[in-house]
Order: structure tokens, then sequence, then C-alpha cells
């Protein structure tokens, strides 16, 4: 451990860190623009010199390793002059548009300007001008505002894996561009405007919309896969304006989706804001009491199995208890939150969970992927298992659909053979996964959303305890979810009682008559010529095929609009909170069934969100822990034997528009366009 | 959504040029050169090689077309090869001033102009340099495509001041009617001798030694 001084100040460090973190431990600030602590080091900015004993001038604090026997000064004449002669140096180029610019309140550049600059610029000379770059319908540049610190740079190529952005030219004709001008590719290219120091990278959605120090800023969680990344909300006047990430290194460490952040502007357009009934054939609107009484009436109608509850994606926890508990009043069996059809086994919570969790796949030393492209599915984590893949030693094999994942694979197959032939152990890969340590198994929803499901998930689970991956201090069995609210609905028990009805259950039943109402919880991604001649009760946010088929549609409330408990891949329970109130008359949902409950004189025992959330926390599996090893090597139901040939497709076609709040998104649109014909947009 | 980027007012190497061929490839006697190149780095680290392809990719493109430049094809080609990031590649061929990354002349002519040659006379080189290729702007090729001007900084060459560096030849001692006739003499599709015009050694005292070809052990063995 060497021990350095800093400011006077005694201290023992880890061996290896670089003076900039050690300072940061003796609690000293150090100015910085281009170290970023999950980036890697470029040192070219200076803005972190100190002054080093014995040295012949200041060091750059970021790049330079600890040693005994330092003696660093980060407060003395010789640093205050350097930080400012640096700072003079930097904005030299910079322009003074700070008024106009979407970075002003929260620019490292002019925070620091302030602590640390020089008080007026001997500069006289013009100052350089830099074309501004397309990066497509996310990122707004404004090239001359860039300091250089290449943070974008690195990101794209480190984290994200996608190498597109890079330094061109030299000198002061550098500049940070794509050099062929296209739209980034990347599902996390949105981080590089939170890493960008000054206002080059801004949000091209935000653009001019408001300030910092106007919002009011929510914490919360995304829905818009199942990873459940950290979020800040900023709001204002009862809109959401933009969504950060915040860090959780659990999790989303510090970066969350381009979906996750720009989709929002798809909560304010085609949004349910009132009741409708469908009368004469056309849906009107309707009064909240003329709603729930004609479901109601329609309800007394119907005989208890012929009713039916499908949740969509992104249904809370508080919304499916409240209708599972509403169902077991009326006496109804026939229950399912897999809208895909995704055959998952409920029995045990580790049969359907992302068991070595988000952080673990650090620890994993083999990485099989089954009918998953965790790119598009959950970018978040893809970025995950790049980074173990950058960090060397590990086996990584996909059995699926060929999709450059930014890291390096054996493709196995496409289909259930290959996990066949693993499973027999003829394919040397098997060798290697039985070896290694810590092997994880990820299954996709692309692998059970079909009829062989069941098979191919108890396949993965038997290749999982061939390899030796079911221990107590491993697991390495895992599911990964698409959908925020799957897990949730798993772990209430939101499936098909005894002699219930399962999602093609109840789909037949539709189709056949024999289930004449069908309650949508925003099953938004069903189709609704599935559904026959049912009378349907859509719960949702968004107008859509399942709004416009409905009989009944009582609007609900988005994610930002509501506190909703949801349960991610992992299995770890976390709330959302309210940032704005949903549009007009929509409620939150789980108000709607509550309403209901009443109408039908069946009401539910609880009258607030506390109340409701007591009953969620007696649920057992909403209180297990988070990451727990397997004790029971025992598989899941099905038989591996009894799998098809039928290869596995990635259920994500159109990774920008996977929900209501996407499809209604303008933003996600021009994303999905581009993305759909690259060239032809760029041609416009 | 996104509206057209705003085309630069002055290229320069950072943006890149629009035109040139749509493909290009090593020629088999390129590819033996650069795989060569590839050879001489260790096994994960053919990636360095990248600054040699890139001028191997420069010298074919002179034999096929007569102008020693970089399109971007060639530039992917080399990325291909190496297996980088295209961005990558074109980080290194913009940076390196020895890389053109858009058309030169039959004849690329960079003058030097830093002190020393400036002193003994590069604005008449210059000139002479300029209505050469029709004076048209610097960096742009002359009507007949033979000849493109740069100004360039120290070639390290100063005892011999002034410079001008063509091709992988210095012509050295000159002033602006030594500058035309040399650039004729190119028109005329001949090669002149480089070096000094003056007939100086290397970069002896002019007029010294007297003896053409002597060495400096001559001269030692004659004091």
């Amino acid at each position: 451990m060497p021990k350095l001084t800093i400011d006077g100040t005694e201290l023992e460090v880890p061996p290896g860190i670089t003076v900039l973190q050690a300072c940061e431990l003796a609690g000293k600030e150090i100015p910085r623009f281009c170290y970023h602590e999950r980036l890697s080091i470029a040192g070219n900015c200076r803005m972190c010199l100190v002054e080093l004993e014995k040295a012949p001038k200041p060091i750059a604090s970021c790049a330079y390793p600890v040693a005994d026997g330092m003696v660093i000064r980060t407060d003395s004449p010789t640093v205050r002059a350097a930080r400012r002669g640096v700072m003079e140096f930097l904005l030299i180029n910079h322009p003074l548009d700070c008024p106009i610019c979407d970075q002003g309140g929260e620019c490292d550049l002019q925070d620091q300007a302030m602590a640390y600059g020089f008080d007026r610029s001997r500069y006289h000379e013009n100052k350089r001008a830099v074309p501004d770059k397309d990066f497509g319908p996310l990122i707004k540049t404004v090239m001359t505002r860039c300091i250089h610190c290449t943070r974008c740079v690195r990101f794209l190529t480190e984290v994200a894996g996608v190498p597109e952005l890079g330094a061109t030219g030299r000198g002061e004709q550098m500049e940070i561009t794509t050099y062929v001008e296209r739209a980034l590719t990347s599902e996390l290219s949105g981080n590089i405007i939170d890493l960008c120091p000054v206002g080059a990278l801004t949000s091209k959605p935000y653009a001019f919309i408001a300030r910092p120090w106007e919002l009011t800023k929510t914490d919360s969680i995304d829905v818009t896969d199942a990873v459940g990344s950290w979020i800040r909300i900023d709001s204002r006047g009862g809109q959401v304006l933009r969504i950060l990430p915040r860090v959780n290194d659990e999790i989303n460490e510090e970066w969350i989706s381009d979906k996750a952040r720009f989709s929002l502007d798809g909560l304010v357009r085609r949004r349910l804001d009132r009741p409708w009934l469908r009368k004469d054939g056309r849906l009107v609107p309707a009064s909240w009491t003329e709603a729930l009484e004609t479901v109601a009436k329609r309800l007394r109608g119907a005989a208890p199995e012929r009713i039916a509850a499908l949740a969509g994606d992104q249904t809370d926890c508080e919304t499916m208890a409240a209708a599972k508990d509403l169902f077991a009043r009326l006496g109804s069996p026939n229950l399912d939150c897999r809208q895909d059809g995704a055959r998952l086994d409920a029995t045990r919570r580790d049969f359907y969970l992302f068991n070595s969790t988000i952080a673990g796949i650090e620890r994993a030393d083999a990485i099989l992927l089954i009918g998953t492209n965790p790119r598009l599915e959950a970018a978040v984590l893809n970025a995950r298992i790049r980074k173990r893949w950058l960090a060397g030693k590990v086996a990584i094999a996909l059995i699926g659909e060929v999709h450059d994942l930014t890291y390096d694979y054996d493709h196995l197959g496409a289909g259930p053979a290959a996990l066949r032939a693993l499973l027999h152990g003829n394919h040397p890969f098997a060798q290697t996964f039985r070896s290694v340590e810590r092997p994880m198994v990820v299954v996709g929803q692309g692998a059970l959303a079909r009829p062989d499901g069941a098979a191919v998930l108890a396949a993965a689970w038997t290749v999982a305890r061939q390899a030796n991956a079911l221990r107590p201090d491993w697991h390495g069995f895992n599911v990964l979810h698409t959908a925020a609210g799957r897990v949730g609905g798993l772990d209430l028990g939101f499936l098909p009682g005894a002699g219930g009805r399962d999602l093609h259950g109840i789909l037949d039943g539709a189709r056949s008559g024999e289930i004449e109402v069908v309650f949508s919880l925003g099953a938004d991604e069903l189709d609704p010529a599935d559904l026959g001649r049912a009378f349907l009760v859509h719960i949702g946010t968004h107008g859509g095929p399942m709004a416009a088929r409905a009989d009944v549609v009582l609007p609900g409330s988005a994610y930002t609009e509501k506190e909703a408990t949801f349960v991610n891949t992992e299995g770890r329970v976390q709330t959302t909170e309210r940032a704005v109130f949903a549009p007009g008359e929509a409620r939150e949902d789980w108000k709607i069934l509550r309403a209901l409950s009443d109408a039908l004189g069946h009401s539910l025992p609880y009258d607030t969100l506390e109340e409701l959330r007591a009953r969620l926390r007696r649920e057992p599996r909403l209180s297990s822990s988070v990451g727990a090893g397997c004790t029971d090597p025992a598989g899941p139901s099905g038989d591996p034997d009894m799998m098809g040939e039928a290869p596995f497709v990635s259920p994500i076609r159109d990774y920008y528009r996977t929900d209501p709040i996407g499809r209604a998104s303008p933003t996600m649109a021009a994303c999905a366009a581009l993305r759909a014909a690259p060239s032809a947009v760029a041609a416009e | 959504m996104s509206g057209p980027a705003h085309k630069p007012a002055r290229w320069t190497p950072a943006h890149p040029f629009e035109g040139g061929p749509e493909t290009f490839a090593f020629t088999p006697a390129y590819r033996t050169k650069a795989e060569a190149q590839i050879a001489k780095y260790p096994p994960g680290r053919q990636a360095a090689a990248v600054k040699a392809l890139l001028d191997l990719a420069q010298r074919q493109m002179e034999e096929e077309t007569g102008a020693r430049w970089l399109p971007r094809a060639a530039m992917d080609h080399v990325a291909d090869i190496l297996g980088l990031p295209k961005i990558r590649v074109y980080e290194v061929a913009s940076f390196y001033t020895m890389f053109k990354t858009r058309p030169v002349g039959r004849f690329h002519l960079q003058v030097c102009t830093t002190t020393p040659c400036w002193l003994r006379g590069s604005d008449g080189v210059l000139a002479a340099c300029r209505r050469a290729a029709g004076n048209v702007p610097d960096g742009e090729v002359s009507p007949d495509g033979m000849f493109s001007v740069e100004e360039v900084e120290c070639l390290g060459a100063c005892v011999n001041a002034p410079i001008l560096w063509v091709g992988d030849d210095f012509y050295e001692d000159l002033d602006g009617e030594a500058t035309e006739r040399i650039l004729e003499a190119l028109r005329r599709g001949e090669r002149p001798a480089p070096g000094s015009v003056r007939r100086r050694q290397a970069s002896a005292p002019e007029g010294w030694p007297e003896v053409e070809g002597a060495t400096l052990v001559d001269i030692a063995k004659t004091d």
C-alpha cells in the first residue's frame, strides 16, 4: 500500500490507482474534463494538473500512477496558475455562447471556468469555427464548442463497442466526427450527451426546451426493457422533458439505452385520456361511472370460467395484484402475464430469473447465449457482457441469430440442433463450458416464446447443470426478459390457476367463443384479430390496435405517472416514482380495478397504495434476495428431447418501438426509419 | 428529422473528400508488400502496420492514376485487411500530412516555407510552383492535372534551403529560375536529378570540396 502526502495529510492508498484517484480519496476536488472513471485514461485536457514534489513541472494527475512517498499539492500557487493557464487555453476556441447553449447550468466547462479559471481572455484573434456533424435524430452537435476531451470517442469505442466516432485531422484542425456523416448506430449513443463536458453534444429532441434549474427531478426506474435501469425523470409543468441515468453499479452503471432516454415524447402523444365505450359499433367517449358500469354488467352476465385477463409488458405489480385478487373474487382462474406466450416455468423463482445478476456477468468466465440478442433486448446488459469480454479470458457462444453483439462469439448454430449437440457433449464448446469455474447460460425470450419453449428451457437448464453452474455460490442459469412487468407477474403468480387457461388457451377460447370477456392490462403487443368476438376491456395508456378493438377503454397511467413496483430480470424489486400526473381522466391502473371491484360488489380490501403495498409485501417472492445461489439442481418441467428444429428468432425486430410509448414517439420513429433504410433518410 | 450537416467553408484533412474511386484493392504485388509489412509486427499487433499499408495504397494509386493520394475506398481496404474499425484508419490517414486524403496532381509540389527556407528565398520557389500549377488555390490540382502546390513546415534539410519536395525526392538550393527549370522538365516527362541544383555535395560548404566525389577521408589525407 503506497503511502503519500496530499496537501500535508498523509494517507495510504491501494496500489495501482492514479494520483487523481488518490486525491479524491483524500477528499480533494480535482477539476477534469477528459478523465472519466468508466473510460480509459486519455490525459489530453490537462485540467487535472497537480504539483508533485521534486517533479520539474505540474503533472497530469489522471494519468500518473501513485508511488510510495509522493508529496502532492493540489492547491498551491503553481497548481492554481497551471489550472488558470489550461482553462485559458481551453477557452481560446470555445465560443462565448452560454446564453444559447443547452448545456448552460450543467456545464463542466462553465462551472470549472468559474471555479478555477482566469477572469478574462488575453486572446484577440479569431476563434476557430468547426462545421457541425450529423449524428442522427438523437444527438445535436455544435462542434465549435468541443474541447476534444474524446470522452464520446472512448465511450463508443470501449463501452458501446460501436467504433464510429473518431478525431480526424490534427492540431487546430482536429475534429470529432464520424468522417462519413452518418447517424451513430449504437443503442447507447445518448450517453455521450451526458459524457460531453461542454455543450458540443446535446439532446436533439430536448434542444432549447428547458434550463436545468427549472426542472423537477424525480428518481425512478426505466421500464422500456427488463433491465430496470435507474433513471431520473426531469419534468416541468406536468410534462416529462427528459430522462437521464442514475448511477447504480449493480444494474446500469451510469448508462441507459436510447429507448429509455428518448421515447419520452411518446408519453404525450396518442394518449388515452378518457374512458371510451363501444356503442353501435363505434367507440364513443364515456364517463368513468358509465364505463365501469358497462364492464360490471357484462361481467355479471358471464360465467367465471368464461372471463380472462392478460397482462402486458409494462404492467406493474400493483395492477397485477389487484387484478389477480379481483379475478379470485370472481372465481376465474384464467390469468396470464406471459403476453408473448413464453413457456416459462414459474414453479420456482430461479427458473425465470437472471440469477447470475447483471453485475455477476463480470465474474463469469464462459457465457452461452441461447435465442437472444442482448444488444437489442437489453442494451445496457449487453454493455456489461462487452465489459466482461474486454477484460479477457472469457468464452462467449451464441445459439440463435447472427448479429453484431459488439463482442466476438462462437456461433454454435441457429436453433435447437446446436443446443442438442451441447447437451450430448458433441460440440467442442461443451468441453470449454464444462471446464470453467463460472459458466453462464442466458436464455432469451426468442427461445422460449415458441411451442417447444418449455423443452428449450429445460435443455438450457440441463446444459447449466452439466457444466456445474448450479451451485450455492454461483447460479449460472439466466433468463433474459424483455418486458419490465414480466418477472413481477410471475412472482405474483399472475398465471393460470387450477384448471385455468394460459395465453394460448385464452386466445383459443376467445376465437371459439368459450371466453366471453377478456381484460387486457396494457397487453398492447397482442394481435386483436386473435381475440375473436370476445368483449375486450382494455386498460392502457396509448391508442393502438388493442384500444381500437376494445369494447371498453379504461385510460391508465404510464410509468412516469404512477408509483409502481416493477421487478427486473434479476428479480430486483424496484419502484417508480410519480413525476407528473396522468393526462385527463386517466387513473392509476390499480385504482381502476379497485373501482371496478366496487361496481361488481366484490370490493378489494385496499383503499390506498400503502395498503396495496402491504399486500405486496406479503408475497414471499417479492421479498426474496437477488442473486441467490442454486440449492436445488432439479430442473424445470420441460423435456429437452421435445425440442423442435426451428431456428431461434429474437422477439425484437424494431428496437426503438417495442412498447406503446415508443410507438407513439416521433423520435423513436425517426430512429427506426433511419435504421430500416439508412441511405434513404440520409439522402433527404 | 436530422438536417444536412454544414459543409465546411474550407476543406481540411479532418473532412472526407467526396469522390474518388468507388473501390480499391491491392494488386497482388502490393498485397505481397503489405503482407511483408504486417509480418513485422507480433501477433495481435497487426494494426501497427496501418501507416505502412496506407503508404503502399498511396503508391499503388500513383501507379494506377498518376496521383499519389488516398481515396476513402483505399482507407476502407486497409481497415478491412487489418480488421480495424474504419474510423481508426481515417484518424491515422487524416492526422499524418504525408497521407493525402484528397486528389493531388501528377506532381504534388511541397514547398518548405519555414524560416530558414524563407530567408533563403522560398517565396520565389513557391511563386514558381504556383505559376506552374496555373495559380489554382493551394491544395487544388492544376487544370492539366500536372501539379498541385502545398506549403509545408520544416523538411529538415535547412542547410540546403530552400527545399522543394516532389514525390520521394528533395530538390535543394533552389531559386525561382531553378524551380521553373525543374518543373518544366517534370512537365516534359523527364526526371531531373534530385539534390542540390548547384551540384553541392550533400550539405558540404558550397564550392568545396573542389574535387568532385572526394570524401571526407580523401580530404583528411590531402591535409
